[in-house]
């Protein structure tokens, strides 16, 4: 007989497996003498990380709250805005969306100069090149989202002679919410790569693209090590939030009811 | 005299397909009086359907003339002249019970009193009370198409329109829901027009049977039934049930032979 495992295994199983990594990484390092400037053992990542923690602090508040999460929120915004004036106006979905979809198709982070130079050094070059990264997903979910409903839910507004404007928030907003969750988790990671490599083309002197390049350049591979589980543990973190809100807003959906 | 409640004179509807014209109706004519009972019933592909859809304004006739509450299907539309319930319960799964009951009220503007009110007086009606608070995905099938119902007669139009709404139950149900929906018409005294494929549920409920047949779609016999308005489930097993049960069989079976 199957047992379903407790909250404790959940947690444990992972939690001992990425232990065991980190030992055999920090064995491997020793063993094989291996040289810190290829790869430093993960207790001298950790060292760098308690080391140095009001540089990391600096860094984190620089790429992701100031670069990342302002980027997030304005490309998200546009993203669904633009995505309900398209879907409003038929010749736009015929006119713009081509257009958007060729845009989405080029490698953004290449923008980055650009904006660098357009909107300076500092975050607000890497906001824009996050908020263009974002919005096009989020453009494609929502537009995705809101044409998902079917023949008979709409025939249903028609009966109550409900407007456009009645039929998007009663009904399609709603049923479209599932797609824009979906757009914004891979919004989220989007805007983290992207405020950090947007920072290699130019930044001032803190944020986590700009650590790793300078460290990289003087072969502290500890420090450019800690900036990457930092970045790894912020992405988790958001996308967590993101599930979260998600759970708590779309909790009838068939994929969250569980 | 008064003139009737739903008028089709002479009603033609051919759809346009990419595979050449299809001839959905063919000259139907047909009154249905306030507080009748009409059921139309045929096989599928004789236009029943369609034809209901023309009364409720979500088709346009090609030809002839269509008249609800004296006027054009498409301005008793927009004067929400009706209640219509699908063939799914249609729910929307992110509304409790109450909250889609409430759904049309909000629509059209009632108050926040009002709303309450009314819903509280039809779930009552078809026998949800106390299920306001649940979501449609945590009732059976039976009970969602009930709430679906309820939907429909919340906003108090004079006339209800049902589309094989007990198509997908199962036969225990359907009675016990045939019976409910008998009840609800005699306390509400709605004009009722029904379409179903089973003979019994058509001959019980109805007091005008409407036989229809495909290729084109059109009716090929009307049935003034001589019932009572106080139906018990037993007298399906009368004489007088079992006479009109075989004449519309005769109807159907004379429809497909041609």
């Amino acid at each position: 007989m199957t047992r379903v495992d407790t909250k404790f295994e959940r947690i444990a199983y992972p939690v001992g497996f990425g232990l065991l990594v980190l030992l055999l990484w920090e064995v491997a390092v020793m063993v094989f003498g291996i040289s810190p400037a290829l790869l430093p053992p993960p207790s001298a990542i950790g060292a760098a990380i308690f080391g140095s923690l009001p540089i990391l602090w600096g860094d984190w508040v620089q790429t992701v709250v100031k670069g990342a999460l302002n980027g997030l929120w304005m490309g998200s915004f546009a993203g669904i805005a633009v995505a309900l004036v398209i879907d409003r106006f038929a010749f736009l979905k015929r006119g713009l969306l081509p257009v958007a979809n060729f845009f989405a198709a080029l490698p953004i982070v290449g923008l980055a100069p650009i904006m660098v130079m357009w909107f300076g050094f500092d975050w607000h070059s890497k906001a824009a090149v996050v908020a263009i990264m974002v919005f096009f997903p989020m453009l494609v979910n929502t537009l995705g989202g809101l044409a998902d409903t079917d023949t008979m839910q709409r025939d249903l507004m028609r009966t109550y002679a409900a407007g456009h404007v009645a039929t998007l928030l009663k009904l399609r907003l709603p049923a479209a919410l599932p797609f824009v969750f979906n757009g914004l988790k891979i919004a989220v990671t989007l805007a983290l790569i992207g405020a950090i490599v947007a920072e290699y083309f130019g930044s001032p002197i803190r944020g986590m693209g700009f650590r790793i390049t300078t460290e990289m350049g003087r072969l502290a591979t500890d420090m450019v090590w800690a900036e990457i589980t930092i970045s790894a543990l912020t992405g988790t973190a958001l996308y967590g939030v993101v599930a979260l809100i998600e759970k708590r807003v779309t909790f009838w959906h068939p994929s969250q009811r569980g | 005299m008064t003139s009737p409640v739903i008028d089709v004179s002479g009603v033609d509807l051919t759809f346009q397909t990419n595979d050449g014209p299809i001839h959905a109706l063919k000259d139907v004519n047909l009154e249905i009086n306030k507080g009748d009972f009409v059921s139309f019933i045929g096989p599928s592909g004789c236009g029943k359907t369609t034809l209901l859809r023309c009364i409720a304004g979500l088709e346009t006739p090609t030809g002839g003339d269509l008249k609800v509450n004296g006027l054009s299907p498409e301005d008793a539309r927009k004067a929400r002249s009706y209640g219509y319930v699908f063939q799914a319960a249609g729910l929307y799964p992110w509304r409790t019970i109450g909250g889609n009951v409430k759904l049309p009220l909000e629509i059209m503007g009632f108050s926040k009193a009002e709303q309450a009110e009314r819903v509280r007086k039809v779930l009552e009606l078809v026998d949800l009370a106390g299920f306001e608070k649940k979501y449609p995905w945590q009732l059976s099938g039976g009970m969602q198409q009930r709430a679906s119902i309820a939907r429909a007669l919340a906003f108090d139009a004079d006339i209800l329109l049902m589309d094989e709404p007990f198509g997908a139950l199962d036969e225990i149900v359907r009675d016990h829901l045939n019976e409910q929906v008998l009840k609800l018409w005699a306390r509400t005294e709605k004009t009722i027009a029904f379409v179903t494929h089973s003979i019994p549920e058509a001959v019980y409920l109805s007091t005008k049977i409407v036989v229809m047949s495909p290729r084109p779609g059109r009716i090929t016999d009307i049935i003034d039934s001589p019932l009572p308005k106080d139906r018990p489930l037993n007298i399906r097993d009368s004489a007088e049930f079992i006479q009109i049960a075989h004449r519309v069989r005769d109807g159907l079976r004379a429809g497909h032979d041609e």
